[in-house]
């Protein structure tokens, strides 16, 4: 009788809604804690990259077995795009990702590709894309050419784009867009030709702009007493290329911002140049910003401050407290009180760093003038790509530990343009010896509980996956694909793949069974226990 | 100094330099102007817009910086540049200029071509690393850095001076591990022993946590499985390794210094 008397706008309604259960991402999912989805980059939105499945776990984990593998079929000519360095999405029995001007959906029962979308691209730096984001039947997902993709989720069918950058300026875009309440957070990069950096919310429906926050100032704006004049600001950098995290209950969201520039010569920006190089929380609804911990002060040495502030709430200092944990690109260990931005440790998580001579009274590092790049060269470590870089870390509540996957190196800093008004990267790094270390550090202390040398050589850019299995998952710098027990660093597990792991594994529920999913070079892989 | 050698050296360098994954992922997708229409291009803009925007385009008196302005980025051969020059910016005491849409495009041209050499990065050239003090070097080279116990500068360094240029040198002497500076690495000796068996001697193929390959003196690839076997690689690159982190800059560019009279 209800049915009968439904209107026909209340029936339409109700069969969205029905839609949106059965297909698409419901809001509320993107809240809980990554089980039966993995509905944001970072499963969830404290960037902990930590399961409770326990399905598997330390007393089974040796006999995973291969569900299936997955090739992506780039069809093109753009270099770059056939490595995978996106995290995908699980929702509803779909794998969603992307890579430089691509994006699938893949069956996540049997690896089958059900739709691929290819954007005819109009230039920009192919080095990567770190994934899709998602709301209802939406996949979003940044070109290399900076446009924001809206996806039919179901086909892959083109819904709108919009222009988030200028190519031409030499912007590039490789984060996914980050989906916090009626915001759609966006992210640009680009370092060789001195662009301002700037986090923006996008209309979740349209891609119209709701608001943008620039991480450099403007005139008077504060900061600015950190920079010589307008124009270092304006031409200051200050990338907004990984996505960060959210406490909705703050309703605060924290990332971290790119180098200043010109990337290697500091003489024509002398100051801190803030907001680079800084962790930042924001109100997602208005884009005000609400506190700021800067931790490479001038950098110069491209140090990207991006990688992902984890929200930790525990005990420091015998009190409980709601905290933000960094693992830098500059090689320290940075330990935050989120609510308030109160500095609570800094410490190194490599034992070769060279640049600093110390933490100031603020907790910040403070640069050593003596290791600035020089026009005949300047040794320091780590080496350009960092102690760590983009690839994710993982935080397990279960033994206090924060993973991160680390870098000791050398490199031969130059400053190759030394006018008075230097542009662009204005130097380079010489790469020289580094080795690869998976560190366990306790946040409280930020003492090393253990660590893990591997014996390959190559570099590092396995994400980390932590479980309530007790077993924390890396990729090695050669070919596999390791489970760890997380309190000793003992292996428990590994195998081989065609290519070294290249983006953060995930872990979800589907049919009762726990399934782990790597991305390795052009494949994806899928481990699940025997029947 | 050669600069030609620098230069070439240095794009060597670079071309061989993983970490600089961005710029071998970047996508050319603009036309590069061609050297005659730059050089034609850099003659009228020293003449006509030098004066202001500075002879290199990044500015000057009045001028703002064109290397990095929004239009001209967004220009394709002057076709945004010419209808600007038409009429100027009076207000800001920009005459107009009335130029052939050639001469327009050899100025966007040349504009374009300061732009990319900012942005391309193999195109950086290190000016100097021989600021060091040569006799300070060699007594580094003998005492401290403890380099004499492998080499000889008048055995193995012998005119090493003229197989790497200065930068090149640097590098190689600092980690000759990474195969730069127009040279491979060397390879790395390893002996393996498997559990009651006896030790097997190779080139190190293959290392990682789980498994280890060698070629053997008869050219055979061995492989191990490591739980079942010891494996003891002689790194050849350990006493350079240890000296990173003991350096400091002045020891370097004396090194250097020292090491370029190794003619």
């Amino acid at each position: 009788m209800m049915r009968r008397r439904a209107s026909w706008p209340a029936l339409a309604i109700l069969i969205c809604a029905s839609t949106i259960a059965a297909q698409g991402l419901d809001p509320a999912r993107l809240l809980g804690p990554p089980t039966d989805a993995w509905p944001t980059y970072n499963g969830d939105y404290t960037g902990r990259r930590y399961s409770p499945l326990d399905q598997i776990h330390g007393g089974n984990v040796g006999s995973l077995t291969l569900a299936w593998a997955f090739r992506q079929n780039t069809r093109g000519p753009a270099p770059g795009a056939g490595t995978i360095k996106a995290t995908p999405l699980y929702v509803d029995g779909v794998l969603y990702y992307a890579a430089p001007d691509h994006a699938w959906a893949v069956d996540a029962r049997t690896g089958r590709e059900i739709w691929h979308f290819a954007w005819e691209t109009s230039g920009g730096i192919h080095i990567g894309n770190r994934g899709v984001g998602m709301l209802g039947d939406t996949v979003y997902f940044e070109t290399p050419d900076c446009f924001l993709v809206a996806l039919d989720a179901r086909t892959g069918d083109l819904r709108w784009t919009q222009r988030i950058a200028d190519v031409r300026q030499e912007y590039f875009c490789t984060p996914p867009p980050m989906v916090i309440g009626d915001n759609l957070i966006t992210g640009v990069g680009g370092d060789s030709l001195d662009v301002p950096g700037y986090l923006q919310s996008r209309d979740l429906e349209t891609g119209e702009l709701r608001w943008n926050f620039n991480t450099t100032p403007r005139g008077d704006e504060p900061g600015a007493e950190t920079w010589p004049n307008a124009e270092s600001m304006e031409h200051g950098g200050g990338m907004t290329w990984l996505p960060g995290t959210y406490d909705p209950e703050l309703n605060l969201y924290y990332f971290g911002t790119g180098n200043p520039n010109p990337v290697y010569a500091g003489h024509s920006r002398e100051g801190d140049n803030l907001y680079t190089c800084t962790i930042i929380a924001i109100n997602p609804d208005t884009g005000e910003m609400a506190w700021y911990f800067q931790v490479s002060p001038h950098d110069t040495h491209d140090w990207d401050n991006v990688e992902t502030p984890v929200l930790i709430d525990g005990v420091f200092e015998g009190e409980e407290r709601r905290m933000l944990a960094q693992a830098a690109r500059n090689g320290y260990f940075v330990l935050l009180d989120r609510v308030t931005g109160e500095h609570l440790l800094t410490t190194p998580f490599i034992e070769t760093l060279n640049w600093s001579s110390g933490v100031d009274a603020l907790g910040r590092p403070r640069p050593n003038p003596d290791k600035e790049p020089q026009p005949d060269g300047t040794l320091v470590s780590p080496a350009e790509p960092g102690a760590t870089n983009w690839y994710a870390p993982s935080f397990n509540p279960d033994t206090g530990l924060f993973y991160v996957h680390a870098t000791e190196s050398w490199a031969i800093d130059y400053v190759t343009d030394t006018g008075d008004n230097p542009q662009g990267f204005a130097g380079m790094a010489q790469q020289l010896y580094a080795r690869h270390l998976l560190q366990a550090v306790d946040y409280r202390t930020g003492t090393i509980a253990w660590s893990h040398r591997y014996s390959g050589s190559g570099g590092t850019r396995s994400g980390l996956l932590s479980t309530a299995g007790g077993l924390l998952f890396a990729g090695d710098p050669t070919r596999n694909l390791i489970a760890f027990e997380p309190a000793t660093g003992d292996i428990l597990w590994h195998v081989p793949l065609h290519a070294p792991v290249s983006n953060g594994p995930i872990t979800y529920e589907m049919d009762g069974r726990q399934y782990l999913v790597a991305g390795a070079g052009d494949m994806l892989y899928a481990f699940t226990l025997p029947d | 100094m050669n600069p030609r050698t620098v230069t070439l050296a240095a794009l060597l360098t670079l071309a061989l330099d993983a970490s600089l994954e961005a710029a071998r992922s970047q996508l050319i997708s603009r036309p590069v102007p061609t050297e005659d229409l730059v050089e034609r291009g850099r003659a009228a803009f020293t003449v006509s817009c030098g004066f202001c925007h500075g002879i290199d385009a990044r500015g000057g008196e009045g001028g703002p910086d064109l290397v990095r302005s929004e239009m001209m980025l967004n220009d394709e051969g002057g076709d945004l540049l010419g209808p600007f020059l038409q009429v100027g910016r009076p207000d800001l005491g920009m005459p107009p200029f009335q130029l052939s849409d050639s001469e327009v495009a050899d100025l966007a041209g040349f504009v374009r071509a300061q732009s990319q050499a900012v942005i391309n990065r193999r195109l950086y050239v290190i000016q100097n690393v021989v600021t060091g003090d040569a006799d300070r070097g060699r007594a580094y080279f003998n005492g401290e850095g403890g380099c004499g116990g492998c080499h000889d500068p008048a055995g193995d360094l012998a005119g090493v001076a003229s197989r790497f240029d200065p930068p090149g040198l640097l590098n190689r002497f600092l980690y000759p591990g990474r195969g730069r500076g127009g040279a491979r690495p060397l390879s790395r000796e390893a002996t393996v022993t498997p559990a009651g068996g006896a030790p097997v001697s190779g080139t190190l193929e293959y290392l990682d946590d789980f498994n280890v390959a060698i070629r053997d003196a008869n050219g055979n690839y061995r492989s191990f499985s490591r739980d079942a076997a010891a494996v003891d690689v002689d790194d050849p690159y350990a006493a350079h390794v240890d000296l990173l982190g003991r350096y400091t800059d002045d020891d370097i560019h004396d090194l250097i210094t020292y090491l370029v009279t190794l003619e």
